[in-house]
This record gives C-alpha cells, structure tokens and sequence, in this order.
C-alpha cells in the first residue's frame, strides 16, 4: 500500500516502523548512545528507535535536540526515517543536519494505519512510504 | 520552493559538502513553513555556544561542518559561551568543560565567525540596517532588532543561522514578510514607568499575554537602550514576541498605525508591574547577584560602579561583551567595581554558565529573562531592582 505525504528531508530508507502517539522530544528523551527512548512515562519508553521508522505526531522541547539526533546518527543509533503528521523546527532541523528522510502530512493518518514492527518503505524523494 | 540555479548548485554540492547541507537544512525548514523561495541575508548571530547547552553532541556537528571547510560569506557574530574565555578558574568553571567549550569557539573560528560571545551584538557595532533582511538567533537580540532597529528576521536557532550564515540565504516566511510585521494585539500602558526594570516587568507581562502575536504598545513616553534591551529580553521569555512596535517610538510604529482597526486591546494597570516581580521572590541573602541578562552597556557598568561607591560589591558578578568591557577598562570601571569586591566577567552570562555545577543554589538578579530560566533551572531566584538587591532605595 502507497501513502503520498510531504518530502522535508529528501532520502530513502526502509524498516521496522515505531509508532508513538504521543509527541517527542530527542532532548531529555532518549539515550544518544543506544538510541533507547527513557523519557519516564513515555507509551514507548525502553524501545529503541535505533534503525526504525520512527513516526510520531510532532517534536516539542530544546534546540538541543536537533543535536542530539544529529549524535545518534554519527553513533548508528538514530531512526532510519522519520514520519510526523506536522514537523516541526526541531525535528526539520535535526533530520536535516544528519540527512535522516523526513516526511509528514500524510494522505492518510499513520498512526491510525501504521503499528510497530510493520515493514516500511520511504521514499522521501519521491514523496511517497509503502507498507 | 522555488530555487535560483546558484542556490540548486550549492544544493547538489558544486560548491562543498558544508554549503550543501547548509542549503539542505534551510530548504527543509522552507518546506516546513511553506515559503516560496529563499531570500538573501547580509548578517547572522548565532546561538548554540554554551558548551553546557550543546554537549558533545553539539561540538561533534560544529567540528565536523568546520572540517568539511564551511565558511560563513556574511558577517556572523556570536552569542554568549558558558564561561569568560579567560578567567574560567576564577569563575569555578571545571577543566573538563573548558575543554569542550574552548574546541566549541575554535571550530567557530574556523568557520569565519566572529568570536564575540555576546547576547547584545548591537551593542558592538553589529547594528542591522532597518529594512535588512538578516537571519539572527538570540530571542532578545531578534525582538531588539526587529523591533528596534526594524531590521527582518525570524527566530532562528544556532544550526539555521549558522546554515544562513554559510549561505547567504534564509527561506522567506514570517517576520521577513511586511504582512506577518502587523501589529495583532494592541497593549495600552495605564502606569507611568520610572526604570529600567519596570521595562523588564512590563516585557515580561506582555509576553504572557501575547504569546506569539506582534504587539502594538501605546502609552510609553519614550526609553532608553538599556530599557528597551530589558524589554526585549523579558517580552521574548514569557512569551515569544519576536517583533512589537511602541507608538511614538519604534521606526515601523507609525507604519502599522494604520492596521489598528479591530484589534483586541489590552490594559496594564498600574499594579500589574509589580505582581509580576513577586513571582520571583524565593533567593536569600547568600543568593548572588547577577546583573547583565542581556549583556551590560557601559552604562549600565558606570550604574553598578556607582552603586558600589559607598557599598560591598563582595556576590556582585556583573557580565559583559569584550568591546564594553575594553571601554568599561579604560575608563577605570572595572578597577571600580572589582576593588569593591565585584567581578566583571565577559563571553558569558548566569543563564549559560553550568551555574548549578559550579554548586550555585541561589541567584538575586535584576533581569525577568534571567530570572525565568534560572528558575526553571531549579535554582532559587529573585528579582528586584539593582539598587535594592544592593541594599534599599529605586534605581534610576
């Protein structure tokens, strides 16, 4: 199945998909080292993110965050796409300094369609994810 | 979005990798506001300077984007560090993050950017032109500027203006747009205000009330710089006013006069001002205090030197750019204010000093902006004029 959404961060990548319903902050929210989420309380709290198709609603918290993803993905522990319903500066920035895929604004709602561990393809460039 | 051929070719690379995910990272955020194209910048600040906000993290993408050769092509200054570059010792700051914040200003030097480590670049000469499209970062310094001196920018961050700075380009949206400079809110001032710090208060109040709309004030009878460097810090802390206009006063005030019409009007009532400082009353007579959030103007130096002259200055830190600091020197007011028993510190400030790692519990503080963060930082914090903080009376 072909989902078209908004290209922010151009890529491709594919993988096991982690979806949260609840927003996400990379500052404070995970540990960089092990891409483990361990923000107390968090739905996903102790999954890892690491090589996943993360999808969330949007960021929220610190600039710092951008960083941090930015770390991730020099440490091999970051996600291996992003998918929000509306990003927002800190994750655009992040994903963007690291060159993670980076889309939202789905035609459809993935957090609806979408449940960890399905197989997902994005194709940011073409604007498009397949599961 | 639309792109230039030159702004395609630093896109795919033809001018470096660093210009390249330069351009990546500003392009991603255009998509994200939805701006029709790029626009030119003639100048930069950049945030992201605080080895305690940026981390390894942090030094790791500022090494490598200067490793990969980026140099800014606009003149780019930069925002306060975690400590004063050479008197970090004396501050208490650790070895291990001198370390990491003296890597942090090097690789920024070797970018082109100017290492002045300031909140109050206009202050030193880095004075935006009005009218000039600019990519700036440091919410006190873009509310100052946009408001102030008329200049155009967005609220960046360190990476998108760091990007802007290595470009040339930042992506048209926002507070760049003469439609999205319209006042929204009207903000009428009902209480004569007497100092500096009552400017501080009622930028705190309006931003609290604003959130992120553009306020139009009446009711001023006109400020100083250093009232309206306190507003700007205060006004873009509670809330996050990026521009506002003052009647009478700011150089696009009589402009936007004419886009009153409908606009919600809100009161400030002569008690308001001092609520908002009672708010911040938790610090006590071992808290430090710290003036200089934003920076000091030579001013505001010669104030504190006064106030010294027949005071203690011993728990008086007192913080500063290093072109005020070279005049303050001259002129024998750092002498003044040290032989009182004060420091004058520069390339820093309390709020991006690792405060509580140097075994800071509590802070007494003439500025709101400080006073909200150090607060949420977990330290104990009051605010108050500067002259009561040293012992009784107003300040001027």
């Amino acid at each position: 199945m072909r989902i078209r959404g908004r290209r922010i961060v151009g890529g491709y990548a594919e993988g096991e998909a982690l979806v949260s319903s609840a927003s996400f902050s990379f500052y404070g929210g995970v540990d960089p080292e092990t891409g483990i989420i361990t923000e107390p309380g968090h739905p996903l709290e102790g999954e890892s993110v690491a090589g996943r198709v993360f999808i969330f609603p949007h960021g929220r918290g610190s600039t710092v965050g951008c960083y941090i993803i930015y770390r991730m993905h020099r440490r091999g522990t970051a996600p291996a796409a992003v998918i929000n319903l509306e990003t927002e500066t800190i994750i655009a920035t992040g994903c963007a300094m690291a060159g993670i895929p980076l889309m939202d604004r789905l035609e459809e709602n993935p957090l609806r369609l979408i449940r960890s561990g399905d197989y997902i393809v994005v194709n940011a460039d073409e604007g498009y994810i397949e599961i | 979005m639309y792109l230039t051929r030159l702004e395609e070719e630093m896109l795919e690379g033809e001018m470096g990798e660093a210009v390249a995910r330069a351009m990546s990272l500003l392009v991603a955020l255009g998509e994200v506001f939805e701006a029709e194209r790029l626009i030119e910048v003639e100048s930069a600040h950049i945030s992201g300077v605080s080895y305690k906000n940026l981390g390894e993290a942090g030094l790791e993408y500022l090494e490598e984007q200067a490793e990969l050769g980026a140099s800014v092509r606009i003149r780019a200054t930069l925002n306060p560090a975690g400590m004063d570059l050479e008197r970090w010792r004396e501050m208490g700051v650790s070895p291990e993050f001198a370390e990491g914040q003296l890597r942090v200003i090097e690789a920024y030097r070797r970018m082109g950017v100017e290492a002045t480590c300031t909140c109050t670049p206009y202050l030193i000469g880095h004075r935006p032109r009005a009218g000039s499209q600019i990519a700036w970062a440091e919410s006190s310094a873009v509310a100052y500027v946009n408001s102030v001196l008329g200049a155009r920018t967005n609220r960046e961050t360190g990476p998108t203006a760091l990007a802007s700075a290595i470009t040339g380009r930042a992506p048209l949206h926002g507070y760049r747009l003469e439609e999205n400079r319209r006042p929204s809110i009207i903000v009428e001032v009902k209480t004569p205000l007497s100092s500096k710090f009552d400017y501080g208060a009622l930028g705190y109040l309006i931003g609290e009330m604003a959130g992120r709309s553009v306020p139009y004030i009446r009711g001023l009878r006109g400020a100083s710089i250093e009232q309206l460097k306190a507003l700007s810090a205060a006004i873009a802390t509670s809330g996050g006013v990026a521009l506002y206009h003052i009647e009478g006063l700011t150089p696009e005030a009589r402009r936007m006069s004419r886009h009153l019409e409908g606009l919600e009007r809100i009161p400030v009532k002569p008690d308001s001002l001092g609520e908002v400082a009672e708010r911040f009353q938790g610090a006590g007579e071992d808290a430090v205090i710290c003036v200089g959030c934003p920076h000091c103007s030579l001013r505001e130096l010669m104030e504190v030197a006064r106030l010294l002259e027949r005071r203690s200055g011993e728990r008086l830190w007192a913080f500063t750019s290093r072109g005020v600091y070279m005049k303050a020197e001259r002129l024998g007011i750092v002498k003044a204010i040290e032989e009182a028993g004060g420091r004058v510190y520069r390339d820093t400030c309390m709020v991006v000093a690792p405060l509580r790692e140097m075994g800071w519990r509590e802070v007494a503080t003439n500025s709101f902006k400080a006073a909200h963060y150090l607060s949420s930082m977990g330290l104990t914090v009051q605010v108050a004029p500067l002259r009561e903080l040293l012992g009784g009376g107003h300040e001027d």
